[in-house]
């Protein structure tokens, strides 16, 4: 029998419970008479610290904790997809229609629809025996995403009994399962996992694949891999969180969990609704079928700021185990390293760096290593790619979060304040981004799309490398000094930047450009630069090569040539060839 | 019920301890009575079993701790509202200045409001015309955005937030929009300025002001934003109108918050700001948005001037990472008497692009605004080059790039605090300055808009 645990004081998002054994860590606790959800985070002899997820305004001391008896948890099953949930996964939609258009702390529903009829068929038998991480049922969530039911990571045994295939709710048995010791266990459509703890799998496998996104500036010059991680750290205006979306949008992914963490209430609007009425490339069904949504704005209560990460993470991980690859995309960890801030504040611990809390770079390792491709428990690979975007204070890349995020990521991309102010997007500065995944993906790319296009890729940074260098010159004498040779690299790495870099979202052929296109892009523009130098070699002049108009041409081809209509590139190859001879003879 | 408690523990600035408190709750509001009979507001900040900490407003001047009768008031800082407020004058802690008498409340707000779901909101998309060039075509403000204006010391801020006060009109719509003023840590004269200009351009009775001047309670200041948007938000969601909010200075509003949390031994973050200053931040600017189904709108014009001009600063830095865009107003245009000194290639409106083009402004909109950005950008490289070699030794093209830079300044962004031109003539405008370009200069401007936009005259 548990006593009855009072508050004892309140500080903020922390309360703490004198004199109390009841409590575990990082139990899921009710607070109050609202029955606010906290969380404990700390336990000692004397108290109990807990941190409390939603607005404490109007709690008295005195006022009853009770123990949820389990760990604060993720609700898993069909559901999930194509909804919005806050960061302590309450079902955003249903809120709204239960309470109204604000949150209002003590607001409590149902994290997944119990009503709804789900189309189940079940894939085993009685008396089979089951092994953690087996399909025992599979249902179609949406068009998109068919949902595996698997047996929760911690239970095996011999199938006592099951149900038949056809309509089911969320929490009619479907399995009962009856382990080792005798035990029965009953598997409905949902389980719950503790969003802190990892899920477990049988073996990370190594990555060998690119995550394509169809944006040039990542897929040609600094590719992630899918199950790998990447950083886009950028000042405010630099487009970190368009870059996010583009991500979103077109990422060869199979589900895609966003959170926003911490950022514009109006921008998870727009997410919402410019996700359902966009059509997925390849499956032709809308954007939403496929995305998860959590949402913890800025304003929202900080502590479930903290806790949104986990939440989104310990979702991609479910999925990620029904073999399936998952992106995710925080949007922005420095909030989230901010709301660390502000809990350790308020807990009084003793600050490491600009305030930040010392278990800051551990924290965000652990995160980052949630990433990865597996084998899973289920004997089926997935991935879970996390693209995190960074909130640099002052766009100063020194600061804490930036730097420790460098040092747990393998895929760093840059954005610029100077490249957004002149409109060139996205800003991913060339100069500042890297990326460690091409000796795993070089395989990849070679049988895919020939050993040309690492070479291309290669020679398109070694231009851009080049005009930096003497952009320099022409910033101390003018570029009327440069040899012709010169002014024709810079002029090439002009339409590297402008007809290839610089990528419209807005376009709706230039939104998403296919791998190919890619390639054949850079091929155009490299071609053009070798004809040049030859031109320029038998003696005739830059002035002329520049009248020819050519590179106005090959600049804007990235329009003019449908993504499906890869032939045409051919047709640009003869008109270099053709405008060029004129100064050959 | 309300309790009443005699005497304090202890006074520490605009802290005091309480002891023994009973049946209190967390951000309650209370009062302190003096012996002298005055009364000063106070909230609880902390609380356990034993001492209760309460941040008085006004100040502690006077207080002891014994001569002081705490009463609690059993809910949190509420703001009264009803649509008489429109017209009149509150201090920062929402009581009224003017002399006309209290209000009398229709209903009692939490003037912390409550975050709004994301779900709940539309997207704003409707284009709000200021009549000024350098916004309307390059920045855009849209209806139910949150846009600050990043300025300086001794910059026309007040000046230009006034003119798009007087100016911002929502095309065919005929709801008007009313205006609450926000005034955090000012000097008098700012504060009269505006008072003179509303009463001067007939706005006067429209508009609810919240004044905490600079030498006004800083504890106060911390609410000051809070009061505001709590009658920003309910003249808009329970009585339809579209409201423009104006916060000035936000500077002022975060240095009042630092003063506060170091009284409480704090722990700082960067340049001795809360490590919660984003989150606070967040509470106020978060509170601008269109709730779906509802008739009217907040918009947000927050006003911070930038200590030492630095963008870097916390707390411009953070607040452009809030709210949705900026408009960065620059020295150096100040200095050549470019009035409104707007800085076009730092300042930017998020929700523009959904706001512009057909059917909102008009279809060359986007295609204008790129190529001004482009080519003002060109404009900066050349004038820094010129710096260098000289402006005898640039090329043709650099001198045509140079020439460009100062005619867009002085035609373009330049104009006359009265001067109210349409989205049309702006439009115009910034295509009659690049008419001096070819059409290959014309870098983001595709065939069909250029033979649109030039065909008959070339």
């Amino acid at each position: 029998m548990q006593n009855s645990n009072k508050i004892y004081s309140i500080n903020g998002a922390i309360i703490k419970v004198k004199d109390t054994k009841d409590f575990f860590m990082l139990e899921k606790v009710f607070v109050g008479q609202k029955q606010l959800i906290g969380e404990v985070i700390a336990v000692n002899e004397n108290e109990t610290t807990i941190q409390v997820y939603e607005s404490t305004a109007g709690l008295k001391p005195g006022e009853e904790v009770l123990g949820s008896g389990m760990a604060m948890s993720v609700t898993l099953g069909p559901g999930l997809v194509s909804n919005i949930f806050d960061g302590i996964q309450r079902p955003l939609k249903a809120l709204n229609s239960v309470y109204g258009a604000t949150i209002l702390p003590g607001s409590k529903v149902k994290v997944l629809d119990e009503d709804k009829l789900w189309n189940v068929s079940v894939k085993v038998k009685v008396g089979q025996t089951l092994t953690p991480g087996q399909i025992y049922a599979v249902c179609s969530e949406t068009q998109l995403i068919e949902h595996r039911l698997m047996v929760p990571p911690n239970i095996s045994g011999i199938v006592v009994s099951c149900a038949a295939s056809g309509l089911h709710k969320l929490l009619d048995v479907i399995v009962i399962l009856e382990d080792e010791n005798g035990k029965q266990h009953e598997l409905t459509l949902c389980q719950q996992w503790p969003i802190r703890v990892p899920r477990p799998t049988k073996q990370r496998l190594e990555l060998n694949m690119p995550l394509i996104t169809g944006q040039r500036v990542i897929d040609s010059l600094f590719p992630i891999a899918k199950g790998g991680v990447a950083a886009v750290p950028g000042g405010f205006g630099t487009g970190k969180t368009m870059t996010q979306h583009q991500l979103a949008k077109w990422a060869e992914a199979d589900l895609i969990v966003y959170v926003g963490c911490g950022e514009r209430g109006n921008e998870m609007t727009q997410v919402l609704k410019e996700f359902g009425s966009l059509i997925d490339p390849k499956s032709q069904r809308p954007l939403t079928e496929r995305t998860i949504l959590i949402a913890n704005t800025s304003n929202m209560p900080v502590a479930a700021r903290e806790a949104s990460i986990y939440t989104g993470v310990a979702i991609a991980e479910y999925y990620r185990d029904m073999g399936y690859d998952v992106a995710m995309m925080a949007d922005s960890t420095s909030r989230w390293a901010e709301a660390l801030r502000e809990i350790s504040a308020s807990l009084e611990e003793m600050p490491a760096e600009e305030g930040f809390p010392a278990y800051l770079p551990s924290r965000l390792s652990q995160f980052y290593e949630r990433a990865g491709r597996y084998k899973t428990l289920g004997g089926m690979e997935g991935s879970i790619s996390i693209i995190g975007a960074v909130s640099p204070q002052g766009s100063d890349f020194s600061e804490p979060v930036t730097q420790n995020t460098k040092r747990f990521v393998r895929c760093f991309w840059a954005l610029s304040k100077s490249l957004a102010y002149g409109r060139h997007y996205p800003a991913i500065d060339w100069n500042m981004s890297y990326t460690e995944y091409i000796e795993d993906l070089r395989l990849w790319f070679e049988s895919n799309l020939g050993s040309e296009f690492l070479q291309f890729r290669q020679e398109v940074l070694n231009i851009l490398q080049d005009e930096t260098k003497w952009l320099e010159i022409v910033k101390l004498i003018g570029s009327d000094v440069l040899p012709d040779e010169q002014k024709l690299t810079l002029e090439i790495a002009k339409i590297i930047r402008v007809g290839f870099l610089q990528q419209n979202a807005y376009h709706k052929i230039d939104t998403y450009v296919p791998l190919k296109k890619q390639m054949l892009m850079m091929g155009i523009i490299l071609n053009l630069y070798n004809k040049c130098k030859n031109v320029l070699k038998s003696g005739a002049l830059f002035t002329d090569i520049l009248g020819t108009g050519i590179f106005e041409v090959v600049t804007k081809l990235k329009y003019d040539i449908a993504n499906d209509d890869l032939k045409k590139f051919e047709d640009y190859n003869k008109l270099i060839e053709t405008k060029l001879m004129v100064l050959n003879n | 019920m309300s309790f009443e408690y005699l005497g304090l523990k202890e006074i520490n600035g605009p802290l005091v301890v309480l002891e023994g408190a009973l049946n209190i709750a967390f951000e309650e509001m209370v009062e302190l009575k003096l012996e002298d009979g005055s009364v000063k507001a106070g909230r609880v900040v902390y609380l356990d079993d034993e001492k209760a900490i309460i941040q008085v407003f006004e100040g502690t001047y006077g207080l002891s701790l014994t001569n002081t009768k705490t009463i609690c008031s059993g809910r949190p800082l509420t703001l009264p509202v009803s649509e008489e407020i429109l017209g009149r004058v509150f201090s920062g802690s929402g009581k009224a200045i003017d002399g006309l008498g209290e209000i009398c409340a229709e209903k009692y707000l939490d003037i912390n409001g409550a975050p709004l779901n994301p779900v709940a909101r539309t997207y704003p998309r409707d284009f709000i015309q200021t009549g000024i060039s350098a916004i309307d075509a390059l920045s855009t403000i849209i209806r139910g955005q949150k846009l600050p204006i990043f300025s300086g010391s001794g910059m026309q801020h007040n000046k230009l937030a006034v003119q798009i006060v007087n100016q911002a009109s929502v095309k065919n719509s005929s709801n008007d929009f009313c205006i609450v003023f926000a005034a955090m840590g000012v000097k008098n004269d700012v504060a009269t300025f505006f008072k003179r200009s509303f009463q001067e351009s007939g706005v006067a009775n429209n508009v609810v002001m919240f004044l905490n001047l600079s030498n006004d309670p800083i504890v106060e200041r911390i609410l000051t934003p809070r009061c505001a948007l709590t009658a920003a938000e309910y003249l808009a969601y329970e009585k339809g109108k579209h409201v423009l909010v104006i916060l000035t200075d936000m500077t002022a509003y975060a240095e009042a918050l630092r003063e506060f949390s170091s009284s409480k031994g704090e722990i700082p973050g960067r340049k001795g700001y809360p490590g919660y200053l984003y989150s606070d931040l967040a509470s106020i600017y978060e509170r601008a948005g269109i709730i779906e189904g509802l008739e009217g709108s907040v918009t947000q014009i927050p006003i911070l001037t930038m200590p030492n001009d630095d963008i870097t600063h916390p707390v411009p830095d953070l607040t452009g990472y809030i709210t949705e865009g900026q408009i960065v107003l620059d020295r150096n245009l100040d200095q050549k008497g470019i009035y409104p000194p707007v800085s076009i290639l730092p300042s930017l409106s998020r929700l523009m692009k959904d706001g512009i083009g057909e059917g909102f402004t008009r279809w060359d909109h986007s295609v204008l605004a790129n190529q001004l950005f482009s080519s003002y950008a060109k404009a900066q490289d050349a004038r820094s080059l010129a710096s260098v070699i000289g402006e005898e030794e640039l090329s043709a093209l650099d001198k045509k790039y140079l020439n460009f830079g100062n005619m867009l300044e002085t035609e373009f962004i330049g104009q006359l605090a009265s001067e109210n031109r349409t989205i049309e003539e702006t439009l115009d405008l910034g295509w009659k300055l690049l008419k001096m370009f070819s059409k290959e200069e014309l870098d983001r401007v595709d065939e069909e808009t250029f033979n649109r936009i030039y065909g008959l005259k070339n």
